[in-house]
Protein backbone atom coordinates (compact mmCIF):
# COMPACT_ATOMS: atom_id res chain seq x y z
CA UNK A 1 0.00 0.00 0.00
CA UNK A 2 1.64 3.22 -1.27
CA UNK A 3 1.56 5.92 1.28
CA UNK A 4 -1.10 8.17 -1.07
CA UNK A 5 -3.45 5.27 -0.57
CA UNK A 6 -2.61 4.56 3.42
CA UNK A 7 -3.21 8.99 3.25
CA UNK A 8 -7.03 8.42 1.33
CA UNK A 9 -7.72 5.94 4.22
CA UNK A 10 -7.38 8.63 6.97
CA UNK A 11 -10.27 10.97 7.22
CA UNK A 12 -12.22 7.60 7.04
CA UNK A 13 -10.89 5.95 10.07
CA UNK A 14 -10.97 9.14 11.89
CA UNK A 15 -14.81 10.17 11.12
CA UNK A 16 -15.49 6.52 12.93
CA UNK A 17 -13.32 7.96 15.79
CA UNK A 18 -14.65 10.89 16.06
CA UNK A 19 -18.85 9.35 15.46
CA UNK A 20 -17.99 6.74 18.31
CA UNK A 21 -17.21 9.97 20.54
CA UNK A 22 -13.79 10.74 20.66
CA UNK A 23 -12.28 13.81 21.32
CA UNK A 24 -11.34 15.44 17.83
CA UNK A 25 -8.06 15.98 18.62
CA UNK A 26 -7.29 12.39 20.90
CA UNK A 27 -8.72 10.82 17.71
CA UNK A 28 -6.42 12.75 15.75
CA UNK A 29 -3.66 11.65 17.40
CA UNK A 30 -4.97 7.85 18.00
CA UNK A 31 -5.00 7.54 13.98
CA UNK A 32 -1.19 9.31 13.46
CA UNK A 33 -0.43 6.64 15.93
CA UNK A 34 -2.05 3.66 13.87
CA UNK A 35 -0.73 4.88 10.59
CA UNK A 36 2.63 4.70 12.05
CA UNK A 37 2.29 0.84 13.52
CA UNK A 38 0.99 0.25 10.30
CA UNK A 39 3.67 1.78 8.08
CA UNK A 40 5.73 -0.63 10.44
CA UNK A 41 3.67 -3.96 10.59
CA UNK A 42 2.13 -3.97 6.87
CA UNK A 43 5.42 -4.19 4.66
CA UNK A 44 5.78 -8.33 6.96
CA UNK A 45 2.07 -8.56 7.43
CA UNK A 46 -0.47 -7.37 5.37
CA UNK A 47 -4.07 -7.16 6.51
CA UNK A 48 -6.86 -8.69 5.13
CA UNK A 49 -8.81 -5.51 5.91
CA UNK A 50 -6.99 -2.17 5.92
CA UNK A 51 -8.92 0.37 7.04
CA UNK A 52 -10.89 -1.94 9.66
CA UNK A 53 -7.16 -2.77 11.02
CA UNK A 54 -6.94 0.58 11.28
CA UNK A 55 -9.98 1.47 13.03
CA UNK A 56 -9.22 -1.23 15.31
CA UNK A 57 -5.71 -0.30 16.18
CA UNK A 58 -6.55 3.64 16.46
CA UNK A 59 -10.09 2.69 18.68
CA UNK A 60 -7.13 1.13 20.98
CA UNK A 61 -4.86 3.72 21.48
CA UNK A 62 -7.75 5.79 22.12
CA UNK A 63 -8.81 3.96 24.98
CA UNK A 64 -5.45 3.58 25.95
CA UNK A 65 -4.64 7.02 26.22
CA UNK A 66 -8.23 7.89 27.78
CA UNK A 67 -7.79 5.61 30.02
CA UNK A 68 -4.07 7.17 31.31
CA UNK A 69 -6.28 9.97 32.49
CA UNK A 70 -8.39 9.47 35.63
CA UNK A 71 -11.26 12.89 34.97
CA UNK A 72 -11.88 10.69 31.50
CA UNK A 73 -12.39 7.08 33.45
CA UNK A 74 -16.44 7.63 33.10
CA UNK A 75 -16.39 8.43 29.61
CA UNK A 76 -13.66 5.11 29.27
CA UNK A 77 -16.01 3.17 30.85
CA UNK A 78 -19.03 4.22 28.91
CA UNK A 79 -16.81 3.56 25.81
CA UNK A 80 -16.36 0.15 26.95
CA UNK A 81 -19.93 -1.30 27.62
CA UNK A 82 -21.13 0.49 24.03
CA UNK A 83 -21.26 -2.78 21.97
CA UNK A 84 -18.54 -3.70 19.07
CA UNK A 85 -19.67 -1.38 16.10
CA UNK A 86 -19.50 -3.99 12.84
CA UNK A 87 -18.02 -2.65 9.77
CA UNK A 88 -18.23 1.26 9.52
CA UNK A 89 -20.36 3.13 7.36
CA UNK A 90 -17.32 4.77 5.88
CA UNK A 91 -19.80 6.81 3.58
CA UNK A 92 -21.13 9.22 6.43
CA UNK A 93 -18.25 9.13 8.26
CA UNK A 94 -16.04 11.01 5.65
CA UNK A 95 -18.71 13.23 4.87
CA UNK A 96 -18.95 13.96 8.38
CA UNK A 97 -15.57 15.16 8.72
CA UNK A 98 -15.75 17.25 5.97
CA UNK A 99 -18.44 19.41 7.55
CA UNK A 100 -16.22 19.28 10.86
CA UNK A 101 -13.74 20.69 9.51
CA UNK A 102 -15.25 23.18 7.81
CA UNK A 103 -17.34 24.67 10.60
CA UNK A 104 -18.26 28.36 10.42
CA UNK A 105 -17.21 28.47 13.84
CA UNK A 106 -13.51 28.49 12.24
CA UNK A 107 -12.06 31.13 10.57
CA UNK A 108 -11.33 30.43 6.61
CA UNK A 109 -7.69 29.90 7.15
CA UNK A 110 -7.91 27.54 10.09
CA UNK A 111 -10.53 25.64 8.12
CA UNK A 112 -8.74 24.91 5.39
CA UNK A 113 -5.74 23.67 7.22
CA UNK A 114 -7.75 21.53 9.09
CA UNK A 115 -9.35 20.06 6.14
CA UNK A 116 -5.87 19.51 4.34
CA UNK A 117 -4.60 17.83 7.42
CA UNK A 118 -7.51 15.37 9.27
CA UNK A 119 -9.42 15.14 5.41
CA UNK A 120 -6.45 15.02 2.99
CA UNK A 121 -4.14 13.69 5.51
CA UNK A 122 -1.24 16.00 4.98
CA UNK A 123 1.80 16.29 7.74
CA UNK A 124 1.93 19.74 9.25
CA UNK A 125 5.37 20.27 7.31
CA UNK A 126 3.85 20.17 3.92
CA UNK A 127 0.69 22.00 5.02
CA UNK A 128 3.42 24.94 6.22
CA UNK A 129 5.12 24.69 3.07
CA UNK A 130 2.37 25.16 0.74
CA UNK A 131 1.25 28.12 2.98
CA UNK A 132 5.07 29.70 3.27
CA UNK A 133 4.76 29.47 7.09
CA UNK A 134 6.73 27.93 9.59
CA UNK A 135 5.65 24.74 10.83
CA UNK A 136 5.75 25.74 14.59
CA UNK A 137 3.07 28.36 13.18
CA UNK A 138 0.71 25.90 11.12
CA UNK A 139 1.18 23.29 14.41
CA UNK A 140 -0.23 26.24 16.17
CA UNK A 141 -3.30 27.11 13.58
CA UNK A 142 -4.14 23.29 13.58
CA UNK A 143 -4.25 22.78 16.88
CA UNK A 144 -6.00 25.34 17.60
CA UNK A 145 -8.72 24.72 14.89
CA UNK A 146 -8.66 20.88 16.52
CA UNK A 147 -9.66 22.79 19.71
CA UNK A 148 -12.12 24.89 18.73
CA UNK A 149 -13.71 22.00 16.90
CA UNK A 150 -13.55 19.69 19.66
CA UNK A 151 -16.47 21.94 21.44
CA UNK A 152 -18.20 21.84 18.41
CA UNK A 153 -21.38 19.21 19.31
CA UNK A 154 -21.97 17.24 15.86
CA UNK A 155 -25.37 15.65 15.31
CA UNK A 156 -26.55 17.05 12.32
CA UNK A 157 -25.32 17.47 9.04
CA UNK A 158 -23.09 20.36 8.18
CA UNK A 159 -23.79 23.29 5.20
CA UNK A 160 -22.39 21.66 1.89
CA UNK A 161 -21.89 25.03 0.88
CA UNK A 162 -18.99 25.90 3.86
CA UNK A 163 -17.16 22.56 2.68
CA UNK A 164 -17.04 23.75 -1.20
CA UNK A 165 -15.93 27.15 -0.15
CA UNK A 166 -13.28 25.53 2.08
CA UNK A 167 -12.30 23.34 -0.91
CA UNK A 168 -11.98 25.95 -3.65
CA UNK A 169 -10.06 28.09 -1.48
CA UNK A 170 -7.63 25.06 -1.11
CA UNK A 171 -7.64 24.56 -5.17
CA UNK A 172 -7.42 28.43 -5.96
CA UNK A 173 -4.26 28.61 -3.84
CA UNK A 174 -1.41 29.06 -5.73
CA UNK A 175 1.11 26.47 -4.64
CA UNK A 176 4.61 26.18 -3.31
CA UNK A 177 6.64 23.36 -1.38
CA UNK A 178 6.31 19.30 -2.57
CA UNK A 179 2.41 19.31 -2.52
CA UNK A 180 0.50 20.58 -5.12
CA UNK A 181 -2.94 22.03 -3.61
CA UNK A 182 -4.85 22.56 -6.65
CA UNK A 183 -4.21 18.65 -7.27
CA UNK A 184 -4.99 18.03 -3.57
CA UNK A 185 -8.44 20.01 -3.43
CA UNK A 186 -9.61 17.73 -6.71
CA UNK A 187 -8.20 14.63 -5.26
CA UNK A 188 -10.75 15.26 -1.99
CA UNK A 189 -13.56 17.28 -3.76
CA UNK A 190 -13.83 13.68 -6.32
CA UNK A 191 -14.11 12.44 -2.79
CA UNK A 192 -16.51 13.89 -1.78
CA UNK A 193 -18.33 13.42 -4.56
CA UNK A 194 -18.32 9.68 -3.76
CA UNK A 195 -19.95 10.61 -0.55
CA UNK A 196 -22.33 12.38 -1.49
CA UNK A 197 -25.08 13.34 -4.23
CA UNK A 198 -25.20 16.99 -4.66
CA UNK A 199 -25.43 18.92 -7.94
CA UNK A 200 -22.66 21.59 -6.95
CA UNK A 201 -20.30 19.39 -5.74
CA UNK A 202 -20.41 18.19 -9.14
CA UNK A 203 -20.18 21.44 -10.45
CA UNK A 204 -17.56 22.52 -7.99
CA UNK A 205 -15.38 19.06 -9.75
CA UNK A 206 -15.66 20.35 -12.76
CA UNK A 207 -14.72 24.12 -12.15
CA UNK A 208 -11.90 22.76 -10.81
CA UNK A 209 -11.11 19.65 -13.99
CA UNK A 210 -11.69 22.63 -16.27
CA UNK A 211 -9.38 25.02 -14.65
CA UNK A 212 -6.63 22.74 -14.28
CA UNK A 213 -6.86 21.41 -17.67
CA UNK A 214 -5.42 24.72 -18.72
CA UNK A 215 -2.41 24.95 -16.31
CA UNK A 216 0.62 24.69 -18.18
CA UNK A 217 -0.84 26.92 -20.65
CA UNK A 218 -1.26 29.68 -17.88
CA UNK A 219 2.64 30.65 -17.81
CA UNK A 220 5.03 30.86 -20.16
CA UNK A 221 8.70 29.82 -20.10
CA UNK A 222 9.69 32.98 -18.24
CA UNK A 223 6.66 32.18 -15.46
CA UNK A 224 4.64 35.34 -16.80
CA UNK A 225 1.21 35.25 -17.06
CA UNK A 226 -0.20 34.23 -20.52
CA UNK A 227 -4.17 35.44 -20.55
CA UNK A 228 -6.74 32.98 -22.35
CA UNK A 229 -7.23 35.09 -25.58
CA UNK A 230 -3.28 34.17 -26.18
CA UNK A 231 -3.02 30.94 -24.52
CA UNK A 232 -1.54 28.12 -26.84
CA UNK A 233 -4.86 25.85 -26.69
CA UNK A 234 -2.79 22.25 -28.04
CA UNK A 235 -1.45 22.85 -24.40
CA UNK A 236 -4.69 22.41 -22.63
CA UNK A 237 -5.31 18.73 -21.06
CA UNK A 238 -8.18 17.41 -23.54
CA UNK A 239 -9.36 14.65 -21.16
CA UNK A 240 -9.05 16.52 -18.15
CA UNK A 241 -11.51 18.96 -20.11
CA UNK A 242 -14.01 15.50 -21.60
CA UNK A 243 -14.34 15.10 -17.80
CA UNK A 244 -14.94 17.83 -16.60
CA UNK A 245 -17.41 19.11 -19.78
CA UNK A 246 -18.87 15.45 -18.84
CA UNK A 247 -19.09 15.97 -15.22
CA UNK A 248 -20.81 19.40 -15.56
CA UNK A 249 -23.75 18.15 -18.13
CA UNK A 250 -24.49 15.39 -15.28
CA UNK A 251 -24.77 17.90 -13.24
CA UNK A 252 -26.95 20.89 -15.00
CA UNK A 253 -29.09 17.92 -15.73
CA UNK A 254 -30.14 17.81 -12.26
CA UNK A 255 -32.01 21.34 -12.53
CA UNK A 256 -30.58 22.34 -9.60
CA UNK A 257 -28.68 25.29 -10.93
CA UNK A 258 -25.81 26.69 -8.10
CA UNK A 259 -22.93 29.28 -8.78
CA UNK A 260 -19.90 26.43 -9.42
CA UNK A 261 -22.07 24.99 -12.21
CA UNK A 262 -22.40 28.42 -13.50
CA UNK A 263 -18.97 29.25 -13.05
CA UNK A 264 -18.57 26.15 -14.55
CA UNK A 265 -20.22 26.75 -17.89
CA UNK A 266 -18.60 29.11 -18.24
CA UNK A 267 -15.27 27.70 -17.73
CA UNK A 268 -16.51 24.98 -20.27
CA UNK A 269 -17.16 27.37 -23.18
CA UNK A 270 -13.45 28.60 -22.94
CA UNK A 271 -12.54 24.79 -22.90
CA UNK A 272 -14.94 24.32 -26.12
CA UNK A 273 -13.44 27.16 -28.27
CA UNK A 274 -10.73 25.87 -31.02
CA UNK A 275 -9.14 29.44 -31.00
CA UNK A 276 -10.02 32.21 -28.95
CA UNK A 277 -11.83 34.39 -31.89
CA UNK A 278 -14.31 31.40 -31.85
CA UNK A 279 -15.48 31.66 -28.58
CA UNK A 280 -19.49 31.48 -27.89
CA UNK A 281 -19.39 35.14 -25.37
CA UNK A 282 -23.03 35.42 -26.34
CA UNK A 283 -23.67 32.54 -24.11
CA UNK A 284 -21.11 33.48 -21.89
CA UNK A 285 -22.61 37.21 -21.00
CA UNK A 286 -26.01 34.37 -20.58
CA UNK A 287 -23.97 32.30 -17.89
CA UNK A 288 -23.02 35.92 -16.54
CA UNK A 289 -26.46 36.89 -16.43
CA UNK A 290 -27.30 33.47 -14.19
CA UNK A 291 -24.01 33.80 -12.10
CA UNK A 292 -24.80 37.67 -10.94
CA UNK A 293 -28.58 36.55 -9.81
CA UNK A 294 -27.33 33.39 -8.01
CA UNK A 295 -24.56 35.42 -6.18
CA UNK A 296 -25.26 39.30 -6.57
CA UNK A 297 -21.07 39.93 -6.74
CA UNK A 298 -19.66 42.52 -8.17
CA UNK A 299 -16.65 40.48 -8.98
CA UNK A 300 -19.45 38.60 -11.38
CA UNK A 301 -20.64 42.00 -12.60
CA UNK A 302 -16.80 43.12 -13.62
CA UNK A 303 -16.42 39.97 -15.58
CA UNK A 304 -19.40 40.29 -16.97
CA UNK A 305 -18.63 43.51 -18.49
CA UNK A 306 -15.93 41.75 -19.87
CA UNK A 307 -18.18 39.49 -21.90
CA UNK A 308 -20.30 41.93 -23.18
CA UNK A 309 -16.90 43.79 -25.11
CA UNK A 310 -16.42 40.88 -26.32
CA UNK A 311 -20.32 39.71 -27.07
CA UNK A 312 -21.63 43.48 -27.95
CA UNK A 313 -18.42 45.33 -28.43
CA UNK A 314 -15.96 47.83 -26.68
CA UNK A 315 -18.60 50.35 -26.01
CA UNK A 316 -21.27 48.19 -25.08
CA UNK A 317 -18.62 47.11 -22.50
CA UNK A 318 -17.50 50.26 -21.03
CA UNK A 319 -21.44 50.81 -20.66
CA UNK A 320 -21.55 47.93 -18.49
CA UNK A 321 -18.89 48.83 -16.43
CA UNK A 322 -20.08 52.54 -15.92
CA UNK A 323 -22.40 50.65 -13.25
CA UNK A 324 -19.99 49.97 -11.02
CA UNK A 325 -17.42 50.54 -8.50
CA UNK A 326 -14.48 51.28 -9.45
CA UNK A 327 -12.72 50.85 -6.31
CA UNK A 328 -13.23 46.81 -7.26
CA UNK A 329 -10.30 44.48 -7.52
CA UNK A 330 -8.96 44.56 -11.21
CA UNK A 331 -11.89 47.63 -12.38
CA UNK A 332 -8.95 49.45 -13.31
CA UNK A 333 -7.65 46.05 -15.62
CA UNK A 334 -10.71 45.75 -17.16
CA UNK A 335 -11.24 49.40 -18.06
CA UNK A 336 -7.71 49.42 -19.67
CA UNK A 337 -8.62 46.46 -21.80
CA UNK A 338 -12.00 47.73 -22.79
CA UNK A 339 -10.57 51.29 -23.47
CA UNK A 340 -8.03 49.75 -25.30
CA UNK A 341 -10.55 47.85 -27.92
CA UNK A 342 -12.23 51.26 -28.21
CA UNK A 343 -9.37 52.51 -29.81
CA UNK A 344 -8.29 54.91 -26.77
CA UNK A 345 -4.50 53.33 -26.18
CA UNK A 346 -3.71 56.59 -24.30
CA UNK A 347 -6.42 56.06 -21.75
CA UNK A 348 -5.91 52.12 -21.99
CA UNK A 349 -2.07 53.06 -20.78
CA UNK A 350 -2.78 54.81 -17.66
CA UNK A 351 -5.52 52.01 -16.61
CA UNK A 352 -2.87 49.83 -17.40
CA UNK A 353 -0.53 51.40 -15.60
CA UNK A 354 -3.06 52.25 -12.48
CA UNK A 355 -4.30 48.35 -12.67
CA UNK A 356 -0.53 47.35 -11.68
CA UNK A 357 -0.03 49.57 -9.03
CA UNK A 358 -3.29 47.16 -7.29
CA UNK A 359 -1.86 43.98 -8.42
CA UNK A 360 -2.17 41.54 -5.97
CA UNK A 361 0.70 39.39 -6.82
CA UNK A 362 3.89 39.97 -8.90
CA UNK A 363 2.86 37.52 -12.48
CA UNK A 364 -0.21 39.94 -12.31
CA UNK A 365 1.74 43.13 -11.92
CA UNK A 366 4.31 42.61 -14.58
CA UNK A 367 1.48 41.39 -16.91
CA UNK A 368 -0.02 44.86 -16.47
CA UNK A 369 2.92 46.49 -16.63
CA UNK A 370 3.73 44.74 -19.91
CA UNK A 371 0.55 46.12 -21.33
CA UNK A 372 1.21 49.89 -20.08
CA UNK A 373 4.43 49.86 -21.85
CA UNK A 374 3.57 48.24 -24.85
CA UNK A 375 0.44 50.49 -25.31
CA UNK A 376 3.33 53.70 -24.47
CA UNK A 377 5.58 52.35 -27.13
CA UNK A 378 2.69 52.65 -29.95
CA UNK A 379 1.46 56.55 -28.51
CA UNK B 1 -4.66 34.92 4.91
CA UNK B 2 -2.91 38.31 3.60
CA UNK B 3 1.21 38.91 4.64
CA UNK B 4 2.46 42.01 5.97
CA UNK B 5 5.78 43.39 6.66
CA UNK B 6 6.18 44.91 9.75
CA UNK B 7 9.24 47.61 9.59
CA UNK B 8 10.53 48.61 13.14
CA UNK B 9 11.92 52.62 11.99
CA UNK B 10 14.57 54.20 14.38
CA UNK B 11 15.00 57.13 12.32
CA UNK B 12 13.74 58.41 9.28
CA UNK B 13 9.65 59.04 10.95
CA UNK B 14 8.87 61.78 13.11
CA UNK B 15 10.32 61.22 17.00
CA UNK B 16 8.05 58.46 19.10
CA UNK B 17 6.16 60.07 22.25
CA UNK B 18 8.33 58.44 24.64
CA UNK B 19 11.80 58.78 22.81
CA UNK B 20 14.65 58.02 25.35
CA UNK B 21 17.62 56.09 23.89
CA UNK B 22 17.64 52.30 25.34
CA UNK B 23 21.24 53.30 27.59
CA UNK B 24 19.20 55.68 29.86
CA UNK B 25 16.71 52.90 30.44
CA UNK B 26 17.22 50.92 33.86
CA UNK B 27 17.97 47.38 32.93
CA UNK B 28 14.76 46.59 34.26
CA UNK B 29 13.37 48.58 31.82
CA UNK B 30 14.83 47.14 28.79
CA UNK B 31 14.98 43.28 30.21
CA UNK B 32 11.08 44.48 30.41
CA UNK B 33 11.24 45.87 26.64
CA UNK B 34 12.82 42.28 25.34
CA UNK B 35 10.39 39.99 27.24
CA UNK B 36 7.37 42.40 25.68
CA UNK B 37 8.58 41.39 21.87
CA UNK B 38 9.20 37.62 22.66
CA UNK B 39 6.18 37.33 24.44
CA UNK B 40 4.50 38.84 21.00
CA UNK B 41 6.50 36.51 19.04
CA UNK B 42 5.53 33.75 20.66
CA UNK B 43 1.86 34.73 20.70
CA UNK B 44 1.55 34.77 17.27
CA UNK B 45 3.08 31.88 17.10
CA UNK B 46 0.40 30.33 18.97
CA UNK B 47 -2.66 32.00 17.00
CA UNK B 48 -0.99 30.65 13.88
CA UNK B 49 0.11 34.13 12.55
CA UNK B 50 3.59 34.54 12.84
CA UNK B 51 5.93 34.01 9.92
CA UNK B 52 9.59 35.26 10.27
CA UNK B 53 11.55 37.89 12.80
CA UNK B 54 14.51 39.61 12.24
CA UNK B 55 16.68 42.33 14.37
CA UNK B 56 19.24 43.89 12.43
CA UNK B 57 22.19 45.43 12.74
CA UNK B 58 22.52 49.48 12.12
CA UNK B 59 25.91 49.69 9.58
CA UNK B 60 23.43 49.50 6.45
CA UNK B 61 25.22 50.33 3.15
CA UNK B 62 23.75 51.81 0.38
CA UNK B 63 25.62 50.12 -3.12
CA UNK B 64 25.02 51.12 -6.64
CA UNK B 65 26.63 49.33 -9.70
CA UNK B 66 29.26 51.57 -11.62
CA UNK B 67 29.49 50.54 -14.97
CA UNK B 68 31.73 47.08 -16.48
CA UNK B 69 34.74 46.42 -14.37
CA UNK B 70 34.52 48.98 -11.88
CA UNK B 71 33.73 47.95 -8.09
CA UNK B 72 30.65 49.07 -7.05
CA UNK B 73 29.79 52.13 -5.24
CA UNK B 74 29.20 52.52 -1.81
CA UNK B 75 28.39 55.29 0.30
CA UNK B 76 29.78 53.91 3.44
CA UNK B 77 27.93 53.21 6.76
CA UNK B 78 24.73 55.40 7.35
CA UNK B 79 24.90 59.07 8.60
CA UNK B 80 22.99 59.53 11.77
CA UNK B 81 20.00 61.52 10.28
CA UNK B 82 19.73 58.58 7.08
CA UNK B 83 16.70 56.56 8.02
CA UNK B 84 17.32 53.18 10.02
CA UNK B 85 15.52 49.55 9.94
CA UNK B 86 15.80 47.80 13.31
CA UNK B 87 14.81 45.20 12.42
CA UNK B 88 11.16 43.80 11.08
CA UNK B 89 8.59 41.13 11.33
CA UNK B 90 6.26 38.77 8.83
CA UNK B 91 2.71 38.20 9.67
CA UNK B 92 0.32 36.01 8.17
CA UNK B 93 -3.27 37.72 9.34
CA UNK B 94 -7.15 37.52 8.28
CA UNK B 95 -7.18 40.95 7.65
CA UNK B 96 -4.90 44.32 6.90
CA UNK B 97 -7.44 45.50 10.28
CA UNK B 98 -5.90 42.89 12.01
CA UNK B 99 -2.31 43.74 10.76
CA UNK B 100 -2.81 47.08 11.82
CA UNK B 101 -4.15 45.98 15.00
CA UNK B 102 -1.01 43.64 15.64
CA UNK B 103 1.60 46.36 14.83
CA UNK B 104 -0.06 48.96 17.38
CA UNK B 105 0.31 46.64 19.64
CA UNK B 106 4.31 45.71 18.80
CA UNK B 107 4.85 49.72 18.95
CA UNK B 108 3.14 50.21 22.66
CA UNK B 109 6.67 47.46 23.73
CA UNK B 110 7.22 49.11 27.10
CA UNK B 111 10.73 51.64 27.41
CA UNK B 112 11.29 54.03 29.67
CA UNK B 113 9.62 54.38 32.76
CA UNK B 114 7.65 51.06 31.53
CA UNK B 115 5.44 53.13 29.73
CA UNK B 116 4.56 52.36 25.73
CA UNK B 117 7.55 53.63 23.70
CA UNK B 118 4.88 54.53 20.70
CA UNK B 119 7.46 53.49 18.02
CA UNK B 120 6.72 53.90 14.65
CA UNK B 121 5.84 50.95 12.27
CA UNK B 122 5.75 50.85 8.56
CA UNK B 123 3.02 48.36 7.54
CA UNK B 124 3.47 46.62 3.74
CA UNK B 125 1.45 44.13 2.46
CA UNK B 126 3.37 41.77 0.40
CA UNK B 127 2.03 40.25 -3.02
CA UNK B 128 0.29 36.87 -3.06
CA UNK B 129 0.97 34.10 -4.67
CA UNK B 130 -0.60 33.81 -8.06
CA UNK B 131 -3.90 32.40 -7.51
CA UNK B 132 -4.99 29.14 -9.85
CA UNK B 133 -8.36 31.03 -10.80
CA UNK B 134 -7.70 34.54 -12.54
CA UNK B 135 -9.13 34.52 -15.99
Amino acid sequence: MTPEELRSLTPGVLGILVRRGADFAAAEDAVQDALAEALRVWPDDPPRDPKGWLVTVAWRRFLDAARSEAARRRREEAADQEPPPGPATSVDDTLQLYFLCAHPSLTPASAVALTLRAVGGLTTRQIAEAYLVPEATMAQRISRAKRTVSLVRFDQPGDVATVLRVLYLVFNEGYTGDVDLAAEAIRLTRQLATTIDHPEVYGLLALMLLHHARRAARTGDDGGLVPLAEQDRTRWDTTLIAEGVLILQAALARDRLGEFQAQAAIAALHADAPRAEETDWVQIVEWYDELARLTDSPVVRLNRAVAVGEADGARAGLAALSDLDQTLPRYAAVAAYLYERDGDGKRAAELYAEAAAQAPNLAERDHLTRQAARLHRQL
Amino acid sequence: MAKYLLLKHYRGAPAPVNDVPMEKWTPEEISAHIAYMSDFANRLVRTGEFVSEQALLPEGTWVRYDGEGRPPVTDGPFAETKDLIAGYMIIDVDSHERAVELAGELSAAPGKDGKPIHEWLELRPCFAEMPTITE
